[in-house]
């Protein structure tokens, strides 16, 4: 009898500890992944720069070593240009790289992806592309002022069909200072 | 280093023991519970899935449903999946320390250690794609990192992580294709553990029924007590700042945010190499001992025994290379783990055989059977007052220890090298005063099914039987363990009084 008792008790406890364990792990302690008063920023585009250089006239000799059938005038390179993405918060620049082209004749889309943690609060955000290695100077650009509240994820992606930035999350006011094309510094 | 690990491991073990008997200790089933454990997951994930929302919209609004509406059933499947997942994680975790601790990966069992590897990386597979498909605030937090982490892989690129940037950019096909992921790697999960345990005969894939009883019930306790639950929708335009983690799935994650991407593949990757190749790292002593068995023609006769009992399935049988109309027995050396258990099986394996010298239908180079007639007969001839006879192993009590002028003792390799006909040979000498036949209990024979075995021949229920002039009663079958001496000298004294009693 006493064995018994002195069994099922040593049961007992060995299934306790066992289901207190996965009980006490899943879910587990919590984990903080971002501290308090921070934000996220998210830069992240994908986007086919302009080719990399002019196109050009081929040149008499050049067009003779062709055969008949492949003698067009004009060569465009297939290589694409690089990306340089620039992003400031009040006016500090905290990113600031130049994104190659895919592919092993460079003629694919550049992208990026940055998740940034910043302090909350109001910033001065800017940001500028420079997609074609042709023109001197950055094509695309846009300056806003954001306010991001803890934990607030802020993404900038770029539109290349309307060749604009794009902003989404935190609070921001009406588009202000966004401005397509042309824009060399 | 590893016998102070297996020393401290046999002492745990040893509580165990005497709280739930060898049979049911479920150190000696961690394999066969992680096999459990998945047919819980398995057949609880099967009814969530009927109630399942597979579009990411639906998703989490229906687990919520599943989990609050039908708590008595539902909730508690739930519950049940998620904690029969985590049991299966520190089960097969135990399992993986306990085989390496006692050197179960050594020789031909490299097989066994190696198929186990990469079930680790389709246990959190698909541990970690459950948590993704519930889309709540933790879903959240693995779908970025994991997509980030995924990412850092060369050909990736930027591609995952940008379908979690916002709300509107996690497209339904993704969240399809995970919900796919989780049904497909459980299932490759399964594939793998069938191949792990394949070369094994009669591998142990369930627990001893009172075992299994006790924990579906402890499983369900829990899940009444803590049932699992969501933590809030997920959200994009928000970053999961603090979250209730699981620890047994979601170990790595933290580490991702503390090492980065890369470091925390390369090391997973250093991991499980490291693991990969353990049975080479640690290859223990090359001696003879490890030589497969060998078959002799001549002196088998086809019965097939052996074959029926080789644990490894090493053992074939072909047609008989000279005598037409029989079989015999074939070794692959290859998947010989040389534990002598066939040597014990062999009807030709009679010590009372009187030739010069003693060749049975099967042996083990190390241990042949005209070895170990000579060891009985030195053994017994090394005193001449009457004694009690102990055959023992070697992975079990260290039966050496206990020789003295009255106990006499032959420890074998495992005890399942033991035929029976050696038993009724030393037992019918007038000056021995018993036989005791021990060895691993037969939950933890080290070389599987010894122990198992023995008892059955001893008892008439395997072939070979123990016949014996001398009487049953003159040989006992005890099983101890490596920490279990004090049963065995209990034991011990009783046969010594007894033939005081009849001297
Ligand atoms: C899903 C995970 C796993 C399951 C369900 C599982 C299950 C099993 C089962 C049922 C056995 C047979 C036990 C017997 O009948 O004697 C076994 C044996 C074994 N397992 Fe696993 N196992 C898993 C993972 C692993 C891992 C990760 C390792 C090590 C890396 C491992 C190493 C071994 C070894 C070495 C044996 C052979 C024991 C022998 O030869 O006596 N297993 N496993
Ligand atoms: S020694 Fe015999 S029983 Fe053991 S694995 Fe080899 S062939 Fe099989
Ligand atoms: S047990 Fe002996 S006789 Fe029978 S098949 Fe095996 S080797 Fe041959």
């Amino acid at each position: 009898m006493k064995t018994v008792v002195f069994r099922s008790l040593g049961q007992l406890v060995a299934f306790a500890m066992f289901i207190g364990l996965v009980g006490a792990l899943a879910p587990g302690p919590a984990y903080r992944h971002l501290d308090a008063g921070l934000a996220t920023i998210k830069l992240s585009l994908r986007h086919a720069g302009a080719p990399i250089a002019p196109c050009r006239e081929r040149t008499a000799e050049e067009l003779a070593q062709l055969a008949p059938n492949m003698r067009q005038s004009t060569v465009c390179p297939r290589e694409r240009s690089p990306l340089v993405l620039e992003l400031a918060l009040d006016d500090r620049v905290v990113f600031d790289a130049t994104l190659l082209p895919r592919g092993i004749h460079r003629d694919g889309r550049a992208s990026v992806y940055q998740r940034l943690s910043v302090p909350a609060g109001d910033i001065d955000v800017k940001v500028r592309l420079k997609d074609d290695a042709r023109i001197e100077g950055y094509q695309y650009q846009r300056t806003q002022r954001v306010k991001l509240a803890p934990a607030d994820v802020l993404v900038i992606d770029f539109d290349a069909e309307r060749g604009d930035f794009v902003f989404d999350g935190g609070s921001l006011p009406p588009r202000t200072m966004g401005h397509p094309a042309g824009g060399a510094e | 280093m590893l016998s102070a690990l297996a020393a401290g491991l046999h002492r745990v073990e040893g509580l165990f023991d005497r709280a739930f008997e060898a049979r049911f200790n479920p150190w000696y089933q961690l394999g066969a519970l992680g096999f459990f454990f998945f047919w819980v997951a398995t057949v609880s994930g099967v009814y969530l899935f009927i109630f399942f929302d597979t579009a990411i919209v639906g998703a989490f609004e229906s687990v919520e449903r599943i989990t609050h509406e039908q708590w008595y059933l539902g909730g508690v499947m739930r519950s049940l999946h998620r904690y029969a997942s985590g049991a299966m994680v520190v089960t097969v975790t135990l399992h993986l320390i306990r085989e390496f601790v006692l050197g179960r990966f050594r020789g031909v069992r490299w097989f066994s250690w190696l198929s186990g590897v990469p079930l680790l990386w389709l246990l959190f597979a698909a541990g970690i794609g459950g948590y993704w498909l519930v889309w709540d605030r933790l879903a959240q937090f693995i779908a970025v990192a994991t997509s980030e982490w995924i990412d850092w892989l060369p050909m990736f690129g930027d591609t995952l992580a940008r379908n979690f940037l916002t709300d509107r950019s996690v497209s339904d096909r993704l969240f399809s294709l995970l919900v796919y992921l989780h049904i497909a790697i459980p299932l490759f999960l399964l594939i793998g553990m069938f191949i792990h345990v394949k070369r094994m005969k009669l591998a142990r894939t369930t627990p001893a029924r009172r075992l299994l009883y006790g924990t579906l019930a402890a499983l369900v306790v829990l899940s009444i007590v803590r049932p699992a639950v969501s933590a809030g929708p997920a959200d994009l335009s928000t970053t999961v700042a603090i979250v209730e983690l699981d620890w047994l799935y979601l170990n790595t994650y933290p580490l991702l945010d503390s090492l980065g991407a890369g470091e925390v593949w390369g090391l997973l990757v250093s991991i499980t190499t490291l693991l990969a190749v353990v049975p080479w790292l640690f290859p223990g002593e090359q001696s003879i001992e490890a030589a497969p068995a060998v078959v002799n023609p001549a002196n088998c006769n086809g019965c097939g025994w052996c074959f029926k009992d080789c644990p490894y399935e090493a053992i074939t049988m072909t047609p008989h290379s000279y005598k037409p109309e029989l079989r015999q027995a074939v070794v692959d050396p290859d998947l010989c783990t040389a534990c002598g258990i066939c040597e014990g099986s062999c009807p030709s394996a009679t010590p009372f055989r009187n030739v010069a010298e003693l060749v049975s239908g099967i042996e083990m180079p190390a241990f042949p059977l005209d070895r170990l007639r000579l060891e009985t007969e030195r053994a017994l001839a090394a005193s001449n007052v009457p004694v009690v006879f102990v055959f023992g192993c070697e992975r079990a009590f260290a039966v050496t220890g206990i020789e003295s002028t009255d106990v006499r003792c032959l420890s074998l390799p495992c005890i399942g090298m033991l035929p029976p006909s050696f038993a009724d040979y030393v037992a019918r000498q007038d000056r021995v005063a018993g036989v005791l036949v021990t060895g691993c209990p037969p939950a933890d024979c080290y070389f599987r099914k010894g122990s198992e075995w023995t008892e059955q021949r001893f008892k008439g229920d395997r072939m070979p039987h123990l016949r014996t002039l001398a009487g049953k009663s003159k040989v006992r079958v005890l099983w101890a363990a490596a920490h279990e001496g004090e049963v065995l000298e209990r034991v011990l004294r009783t046969m010594r009084t007894a033939r005081e009693d009849a001297a």
